[in-house]
């Protein structure tokens, strides 16, 4: 780490001793800023977070990389489009304070989206830097600074919103991930109040019990949650909306004037094949809950995981990696990624790859389980795959993995987690049958982020099915830009003082 | 953070609470739990809820110390602060005019299976009691019980109280009868819920159970509390706690429950030489 400051230092000095103005050319000769990272054999076996954060030299160098274009095609490729431009030269005059400011306008978890954004497909797949480069991979590290500001506002006390007089209105707010935490944030700056409803014993949603603490450290999630507790979010834990109250209760009885459903995905989905209901073979939901939330791997938790020697995760996405790097943490000899089709499918982030093989998982692809082998205890002792090869391209036009007849084989395994994806969460459907929802029971929302009952709007993965932290955050600036139109014209239409509910 | 108001010990390890928790309540019915947890990062404990009192706001629970987590909340006392209550969880037990309802209550399942009969009672339902524990110490709410009972029977393994058989002996008897009952209901033990099904099938009584899985969540998210039931993957805390006794497959969910506890560490064991592995104890 100490070696790319310094190298970054020196070039910084030569750069900044220039009296003209840096031309393309000049920007284009700066080699990107390599993330600092913890050596893999090191933090293979620790929870702490992987990659450290930019030194302000390398930010500033790799801000200074950046051809400030007057069309900037890295804005539309960003889903909250933050005008990237504009906080990347603000770096480059060390307005770092600015920065921040610029990127909160659209995005109000910086420090979260610096480090979980699959940017490569986001902002920086367009970016011109990468394609003058020809190499998508040399775009300017738009992740990085944006993850490089947030620490530095963090470092210094997350700045107060400001909240507008209060209004009397009060909104609910059912989930505290992503989606629930920007509506709450965007509801209250309106002076509404906002209560949020959480079904566990913490807030923060995927979060805090999905994505490790070596990726996303859970202070940081705490501190975007105390910075919405100051501005007088009320969060209630321990409360799930469909049982403990229904929601239309909320409405009908409890006085709230709108409803915000931001539950997320829900029930894990299995294969469906033989064996996997043997001892030792995990959901990658319960997996990461019991890890994350419940903190198996400190000797103090109550709620152990079992010990593991041979791991197998199914899948290819950013769940999956985040399993198989918490099974490599937590001790196991052997971790094996296996996946249906190529490393080009895969949904997972390239820099989760690329951690994931760097500190020893294994990767089998274009192989599938077929059935997982158990003893006569019910314990998991094996799985028997096939391998498979690609054949013609599909509806997407992705070219669909076949099985290849007779290629059967035996993996010798104890634990064997599934990471094939969610349907959604079943629960407030069920208790709320006047909410329409499609064939796959995500809820069905208007453009507006709307649902079929009135005054009561959604977003997030419950409306996307498994989606992304920004993508739901997006989806809740949406709906609560709606909340704050419908509740303005009620403002408008009975000035009146509103009346006192206390729940 | 919800307060114990009463806590009573029922046998050597069962403990009763009654705890403030005015919101679940007053929205609890029949078949449903609760989840507790006694700190923070404590195991997240699911727990039936045997009664309610909605003008005093509390639920009562009844649970035996048999693991650290359940020792942990028998240390608690009244007046004392449980931090984490979640709840009710679960969907309700479908409660109707059946005509005769038999309850089979093994250990504390017979404190789940209490509102439940009172509920059936309530609908109308002539309803037997058929009540079971190893010795007379661990009959637990025999008063209340007695109570709803139409009929009632108490049977224990040492014969120290009631008929000395397992509840399935009485349970065969009536279901040999003219009358068949219309409905069995039974909770306690795993293998003694699914014997009670083995017991009712030939008559094709209708038999439900009530399973107790492990459990993260709660609200349909990790999987974890999984079940097979006629072939099929459900969520026992979301599709449950109660199915058809006849479809669940029983040695699968015994076996996830560590249900042998020392067989399952032998098992292990096993799993590991079978791979190869060094043994870590
Ligand atoms: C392991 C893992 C890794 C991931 N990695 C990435 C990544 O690197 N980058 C990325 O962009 N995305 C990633 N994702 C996806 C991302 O986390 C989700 O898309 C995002 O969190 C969805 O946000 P949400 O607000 O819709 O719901 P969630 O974050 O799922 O939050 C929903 C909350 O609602 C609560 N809830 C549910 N039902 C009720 C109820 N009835 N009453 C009260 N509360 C309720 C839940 O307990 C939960 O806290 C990952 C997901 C997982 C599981
Ligand atoms: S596309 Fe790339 S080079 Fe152009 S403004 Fe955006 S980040 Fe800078
Ligand atoms: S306890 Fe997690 S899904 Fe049922």
């Amino acid at each position: 780490m100490n070696a790319l400051r310094e190298k970054a230092r020196q070039t910084l000095d030569e750069l900044d001793a220039r009296t003209e103005p840096l031309k393309p050319k000049d920007r284009m000769a700066i080699e990107p800023q390599e993330m600092p990272a913890q050596e893999p054999r090191v933090r293979a076996s620790n929870f702490k977070e992987v990659t450290l954060g930019y030194s302000e030299e390398q930010a500033r160098l790799e801000a200074m990389r950046c051809l400030q274009c007057k069309n900037a095609p890295c804005i539309s490729g960003c889903p909250v489009q933050i005008n990237i431009p504009k906080f990347i030269s603000q770096i480059v005059s060390k307005d770092y304070e600015g920065a921040v400011q610029t990127i909160k306008l659209t995005n109000i978890l910086p420090s979260i989206c610096g480090r979980v954004c699959p940017q490569e497909i986001q902002c920086q797949a367009p970016c011109t830097l990468g394609k003058a480069l020809k190499d998508a991979g040399k775009s300017v590290s738009i992740g990085r600074l944006e993850r490089f500001v947030a620490d530095f506002e963090r470092a210094k006390g997350i700045k107060q919103q400001s909240v507008k007089p209060e209004t009397g209105k009060r909104v609910a707010v059912i989930g505290s991930g992503p989606a629930g935490l920007t509506v709450a944030a965007d509801v209250r700056r309106e002076g509404h109040s906002v209560v949020i409803f959480e079904a566990f014993h913490k807030p923060g949603g995927v979060m805090i019990y999905g994505i490790p603490e070596f990726r996303l450290p859970k202070a940081i999630v705490q501190a975007e949650i105390d910075t919405l507790r100051a501005m007088g979010v009320e969060i209630r834990t321990d409360y799930v909306i469909g049982r403990t109250r229904k929601l239309m209760d909320l409405l009908d009885k409890d006085g709230f004037d709108a409803v915000f459903v931001g539950t997320g995905a829900g029930l894990p989905k299995f294969m469906h094949i033989e064996g996997e209901n043997l001892i030792g073979v995990f959901s990658a939901n319960e997996y990461l809950t019991r890890i994350n939330l419940m903190k198996a791997y400190d000797p103090q938790s109550d709620t152990p995981i079992m010990k593991s020697r041979k791991v197998a995760v199914l899948g290819g996405g950013n769940v999956a990696m985040d399993a198989a790097r918490c099974a490599l943490r937590l001790g196991a000899d052997e971790v094996h990624l296996v996946y249906r089709r190529t490393e080009t499918e895969m949904p997972a982030r390239a820099e989760e790859r690329h951690h994931a093989k760097e500190e020893g998982v294994v990767f089998h692809l274009l192989e599938n389980a077929k059935r997982i082998i158990g003893n006569e205890y019910g314990c998991v002792t094996g799985m028997e795959c096939l391998r498979y090869e690609l054949g013609e391209p599909d509806d997407s036009g992705r070219r669909r993995p076949v099985p290849i007849k007779g290629s059967e084989f035996i993996m010798e395994l104890d634990t064997v987690v599934v990471a094939i994806g969610n349907d959604s969460n079943p629960l407030i459907k069920r208790t709320t049958p006047e909410i329409e929802t499609n064939k796959t029971n995500n809820i069905l929302t208007d453009a507006d982020g709307k649902t079929s009952v009135d005054r009561v709007y959604a977003g997030g993965d419950i409306v996307l099915g498994a989606a992304t932290v920004i993508l739901a955050m997006g989806q809740g600036r949406r709906a609560a830009a709606s909340i704050n139109k419908m509740l303005a014209a009620s403002l408008d239409a009975s000035p009146a003082a509103p009346e006192q509910h206390d729940i | 953070m919800h307060r114990i108001v009463i806590k009573k010990q029922l046998s050597q390890d069962v403990f009763q609470f009654d705890i403030e928790a005015p919101l679940i309540a007053a929205e609890r019915l029949p078949g449903q739990f609760i989840i507790l947890q006694t700190s923070d990062n404590a195991e997240r404990i699911p727990l039936t809820i045997a009664d309610a009192d909605i003008s005093a706001g509390t639920i009562t629970i009844v649970f035996q110390a048999v693991g650290k987590s359940t020792h942990l909340l028998a240390a608690m006392n009244e007046g004392n602060h449980i931090p984490h209550l979640l709840g009710p969880l679960g969907t309700p037990t479908h409660i109707d005019q059946f005509g005769s309802v038999v309850c089979v209550g093994g250990g504390i399942g017979v404190a789940p299976l209490h509102p439940i009969a009172k509920g059936m009672k309530k609908a109308g339902n002539q309803v037997t009691i058929i009540m079971g524990a190893r010795t007379r110490d661990l009959i637990i709410m025999e008063d209340e019980m007695r109570s709803i009972a139409d009929e009632m029977i108490i049977c224990t393994d040492d014969g120290s109280y009631g008929r000395k058989a397992l509840v399935t002996e009485p349970l065969k008897e009536i279901c040999s009868q003219d009358h068949k009952p219309n409905l069995v209901v039974a909770i306690g033990p795993p293998i003694m819920m699914k014997f009670c099904a083995e017991t009712t099938r030939p008559f094709g009584v209708k038999t439900i159970v009530s399973l107790n899985t492990i459990m993260i969540d709660g609200t349909g998210m990790c999987g974890g509390c999984r079940v097979t039931v006629g072939g099929k993957t459900r969520f026992v805390c979301v599709d449950g706690p109660e199915f058809d006794g006849h479809l669940v497959d029983f040695d699968n969910m015994m076996k996830r429950l560590g249900a042998y506890r020392e067989v399952e560490a032998q098992a292990h064991h096993q799993c590991h030489l079978d791979l190869g592995i060094k043994p870590t104890t």
